[in-house]
């Protein structure tokens, strides 16, 4: 791949995977054979300004954010949510958006934040405005 | 046919493995990749892509790089349509022939296409598919205008945005032409199947997609796609201005069967006014100038009588 501009095919092919996969629509992220050219494989940390921290204390697994994340970064297994994937969030907030409990599961914080830190100083539950 | 994949719950529908990657390049906040991730975890069915020029092919194959774990292809901007056709031509051919190599796999031919890729440039090539009747699904990811390249209008900008081709200014309220009513048009085609999806109603948006891939023939679905960077809005609020479209009835939920049975497949408990949904966003912000009053007014009518319209052709059962 140190090919310059000019040495570009007309069409490119790219695998997926390395090797053959069956059943790829049932073989979960951690048990697939990813090859260099899948973008899985690539970051896109360093675009994120925020990040979403997780709070696993008030999480009731609804899978809102699962749903929502467009940046396949919320990590969900056997209908838990177990956490951010922080090589493909992009920060964009989303998931701490739709986030649906009170206080939230998902809360947005500088990128630079220690996560015991955010952890240990999370919102109270808000009162109901009426 | 292949059995379908259920998806009873939100919980369930999370056991997906998802078939798109992350560290793709689209924008924070994009709900083009919302929508392919639900139209792709709709099914278990192996599957044969294309992609229209646009945000989503840009950003997903970005050299040495590819976002899809199926097999997908890119060839121009109007022909993401005529790729899938052309794939699934040959599928047919080779069954006939006896050569596929594994038979008994029936994969699934979905093309995707922006609404610059789909109501404009690539209509004719879309139109064709639907006339000779592939066994195939295309998707728009209607954003409204030609996004990947700046922002210009395309004939699926609503009235009154403004655009980098038809800008909001002193002499100009933006958008002038109506949005083309593009499922009435692949109705018209006579298309098995054709509707209206949203990102934040993923469990219409399932049914809709599980429905269309059962379906023998050409299924066209519009998927509204809210654009962060073109719609001027936050990135974290893509599904509370998804919420604002349906909700308001901008985008109406429904589905045309046969090209005559028409359903409507979400109906709001609360029907929000269509200012608020345009008010949430840039695009429409110069509308709420005094000048533009009669702009305003005109949309919340012309929302009235679409959803009366559907709703008397929803019950006439044509
Ligand atoms: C024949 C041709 N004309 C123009 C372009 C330039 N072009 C690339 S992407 C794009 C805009 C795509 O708009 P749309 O289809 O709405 O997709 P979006 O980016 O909004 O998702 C244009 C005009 C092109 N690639 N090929
Ligand atoms: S911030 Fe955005 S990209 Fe990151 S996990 Fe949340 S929804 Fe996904
Ligand atoms: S949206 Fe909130 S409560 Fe629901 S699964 Fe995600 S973190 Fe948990
Ligand atoms: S410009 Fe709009 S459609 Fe394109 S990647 Fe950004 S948010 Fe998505
Ligand atoms: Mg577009």
């Amino acid at each position: 791949m140190n090919n310059g501009w000019n040495d570009f095919e007309i069409g490119a092919m790219l695998r997926s995977f390395d090797g053959a996969v069956n059943g790829i629509a049932t073989t979960l992220q951690e048990d697939r054979p990813y090859s260099k050219s899948n973008s899985f494989t690539a970051s896109v940390a360093d675009w994120r300004i925020e990040k979403p921290i997780f709070n696993k204390d008030y999480c009731i697994d609804c899978q809102f954010c699962w749903i929502y994340c467009p940046d396949i970064s919320i990590i969900s297994r056997d209908k838990k949510m177990v956490g951010v994937d922080y090589d493909h969030c992009k920060g964009c907030g989303i998931c701490a958006e739709v986030c649906p409990t009170n206080p939230k599961s998902l809360l947005m914080f500088a990128e630079q934040e220690d996560e015991d830190k955010a952890l240990a100083g999370w919102p109270e539950k808000e009162k109901k405005e009426n | 046919m292949s059995e379908m994949k259920k998806i009873k719950n939100l919980k369930e529908f999370s056991t997906s493995a998802d078939r798109f990657e992350g560290a793709n390049l689209l924008c924070p906040g994009c709900a083009h990749s919302i929508i392919v991730r639900e139209v792709l975890n709709a099914t278990n069915d192996d599957l044969i892509l294309a992609a229209s020029t646009g945000c989503l092919e840009v950003c997903t194959a970005v050299y040495p790089y590819t976002s899809w774990d199926a097999s997908w292809i890119h060839i121009g901007f109007e022909n993401g349509s005529t790729a899938v056709a052309g794939a699934e031509a040959m599928y047919k051919a080779l069954k006939r022939k006896g050569r596929l190599k594994q038979p008994d796999r029936e994969p699934k031919f979905v093309a995707f296409g922006g609404d610059g890729a789909s109501y404009d440039i690539g209509f004719q090539w879309i139109s064709g598919c639907f006339e000779r009747g592939h066994n195939m699904m295309y998707v728009v990811l209607d954003n409204e205008v030609y996004a990947n390249t700046g922002g210009q209008r395309s004939s699926s900008t609503p009235i009154g945005a403004s655009t980098t081709t038809a800008p909001a200014g002193r002499v100009s309220y933006g958008e002038k032409m109506n949005k083309k009513d593009m499922l009435a048009i692949m109705a018209a085609h006579g298309s098995p199947y054709v509707a209206q999806v949203a990102p934040n109603k993923w469990k219409d948006m399932v049914k809709k997609i599980q429905h269309g891939l059962a379906t023998e023939g050409p299924v066209f679905i519009n998927a509204m796609s809210a654009c962060t960077t073109e719609w001027k809005f936050l990135p974290e609020d893509t599904i509370a201005i998804s919420d604002l479209a349906t909700d308001s009835l901008v985008f109406p939920l429904y589905e045309i069967i046969d090209g005559r049975k028409l359903n409507i497949t979400y109906r709001p408990k609360n029907v929000i006014p269509v200012k608020d949904y345009l008010g949430a966003q840039g695009r429409f912000k110069h509308l709420f100038k005094p000048e533009n009053k009669h702009v305003l007014d005109e949309w919340q009518a012309r929302v009235d009588r679409d959803w009366e319209y559907l709703q008397r052709r929803e019950e006439a059962g044509v």
